[in-house]
């Protein structure tokens, strides 16, 4: 009994995951054909294939592809200036006030999207200038991808001793900005490589607080998005989503080959010491 | 001492004070702008004591415990499948089950009108082979079907990670003992899965609960919270409302996982929606 109930558990859960993957993937498929297709109604045998509703999406929404590459990058040059000191801070004093302060630095992340663009507008939408501009944009992405780069940057240096890194480059006459530079950021490059691939897919994707804060004159890409979905023909939504994809993918699967790389280096870690490296 | 101590706070400072300026600070206002209505504090008890709010926050509760509850057996599963066996085709399976992990809810959203809106793949099979139509995207399913769709990939990770940190040998331990498969994953699998099992279902449960994106798109007319405070404040102008419904949704969900954390140990924070 034993082979075939295992032959039987094996295929079924096979099944499963087939059916699983076919439910997150088919539809991918079918928004990059019914992107390139004339009439996604008659069907692509009959209407063939075009570029047309590719080209109209760029000429109506390119500026929302600038805008988010644009902002994706002031939020990652963002989040290392403010997130690598502050992951540091946490890294090196394990005490009660800064594990507090962990605690409140990731709330933006435990709350919904939808609060945060709330209270960022009911406080600082009289302010024109600053809520008319794309800095506004820009403030609620930092809130929500801080914490990432934050995590992200902390799990490598606990698994690291910074304390020794750091003694004995000083011990050799290297000042705090040298060891800051020299020492502590190689170290954990591994670390800021993958907050920063976290901050730059999640700020092209966000949408929950953007929709609070965006104006017509400051539209990203997942605006654009709603926008379309909304009130255009299916074609157009979809080929929008192809410009999307075609920006969003790489960076997926970038994330994913860093963290089975990462996975294979924790192994490595865990086997030679006996215990695990990472918290 | 004095000064490593000065300089971890310069250090710290940057991060702290745009946190206080654009968090915090906000967030403080709208905790009391929620309580400057006409009602004063009982805005707050409204999410039970209005109709409105409290059915909204049934069908919200309602729905994102059933999607968890899903999603954890489906991934689960799944996940367990994918960390046991090694077969060809395996990297490339998991790969394409944790892709829609960065897409955000309106793309969420789409994907469910593409499987079962009015042009949808569903739709057009059940019309070729039975003649009747299925568009359910617009409806509670396609709703539950957006909700699974961003959670199962998330889950999936959380679930391979923790099975591959679980030994075979005590599995092989057990089963030499002469426990069968199910005796296995009752009294061996799921103990040793159980904080990845909680920290998930958490966060499953807390970006349900506040998603807004997918039922955006789909605008369906099951009132979801995260709908109704939006729909509060664009078109009702009811700022108060919406400042109170919003402190409670963000209490609640940031309620779910710290409880969960200190159930589980760490959790992964949630995202998008």
């Amino acid at each position: 009994m034993s082979t075939f109930g295992y032959r039987l558990r094996f295929g079924l859960q096979l099944a499963l995951t087939l059916a699983t993957c076919a439910f997150l993937i088919a539809p991918v498929i079918m928004s990059i054909m019914a992107g390139v297709t004339g009439n996604y109604f008659t069907g692509i045998a009959r209407s063939g294939m075009t570029l047309q509703w590719l080209e109209q999406v760029w000429h109506l929404y390119s500026q929302t592809v600038y805008l988010s590459l644009q902002i994706a990058l002031a939020c990652l040059a963002v989040t290392l200036v403010l997130g690598v000191p502050a992951a540091y801070v946490l890294a090196r004093s394990r005490s009660r006030l800064t594990r507090l302060v962990e605690e409140l630095l990731v709330l933006p992340i435990a709350v919904p999207g939808l609060a945060t663009g709330l209270a960022l507008i009911l406080t600082y939408g009289d302010v024109r200038a600053f809520r008319t501009s794309w800095l506004f944009i820009l403030v609620g992405h930092v809130l929500y991808t801080l914490p990432f780069m934050l995590r992200s940057v902390l799990a490598v240096m606990s698994s690291i001793d910074l304390r020794t890194l750091e003694e004995g480059a000083a011990s050799l006459g290297a000042s705090f900005r040298q060891r800051f530079f020299g020492v502590i950021v190689p170290n954990v490059r591994s670390g800021i490589l993958a907050g920063a691939l976290m901050v730059v897919t999640l700020s092209i994707g966000e949408f929950n607080i953007t929709w609070m804060l965006y104006t017509p004159l400051t539209k990203t890409l997942p605006v654009g998005l709603a926008e379309t979905y909304a009130s255009m023909r299916l074609e157009v939504g979809s080929a929008y989503t192809i410009v999307f994809f075609i920006m969003i993918i790489p960076l997926l699967v970038a994330m994913q080959m860093m963290s089975r790389e990462r996975r294979r280096i924790v192994r490595v870690v865990e086997d030679g010491n006996g215990n695990p490296a990472s918290r | 001492m004095k000064r490593e101590v000065g300089r971890l706070a310069l250090l710290l400072a940057p991060a702290a004070i745009v946190f206080c300026a654009f968090w915090l600070l906000p967030m403080a206002r709208i905790a009391v702008l929620g309580a400057e209505g006409p009602h004063g504090l009982a805005a707050y008890s409204a999410i039970i004591t209005d109709a409105r709010y409290f059915n909204a926050l049934v069908s919200t509760v309602t729905l994102s415990v059933v999607v968890t509850v899903a999603t954890v057996i489906i991934s689960g599963i799944a996940g367990l499948f994918l960390a046991r066996n090694h077969f060809p085709g395996r990297a490339l399976l998991t790969a394409m089950l944790t892709l829609p992990l960065a897409f955000p809810g309106v793309v969420v959203g789409f994907m469910v009108i593409m499987l079962g809106g009015r042009q949808g793949l569903i739709a057009n099979l059940a019309h070729q082979l039975f003649d009747v139509r299925a568009v359910f995207a617009y409806s509670i399913a396609g709703l539950f079907a957006g909700y699974l769709y961003f959670s199962i990939p998330r889950v999936i990770l959380t679930m391979i990670a923790a099975m591959e940190k679980l030994d075979p040998a005590l599995e092989e331990a057990a089963r030499s003992l002469g426990a069968g498969p199910w005796r296995v994953l009752i009294d061996v699998v799921i103990p040793a899965l159980k904080p990845a099992v909680i920290s998930s279902s958490a966060i499953c449960f807390a970006t349900s609960m506040g998603a807004f994106g997918t039922a955006f798109t789909l605008a369906t007319r099951i009132n979801v919270l995260s709908l109704v405070i939006y729909t509060d404040f664009t078109y009702g102008a009811d700022f108060v409302m919406a400042a109170a419904m919003s402190i409670v949704l963000g209490a609640i969900t940031w309620l779910v996982l710290a409880l969960a954390r200190t159930l589980a140990g760490s959790t992964v924070a949630a995202a998008g929606g």
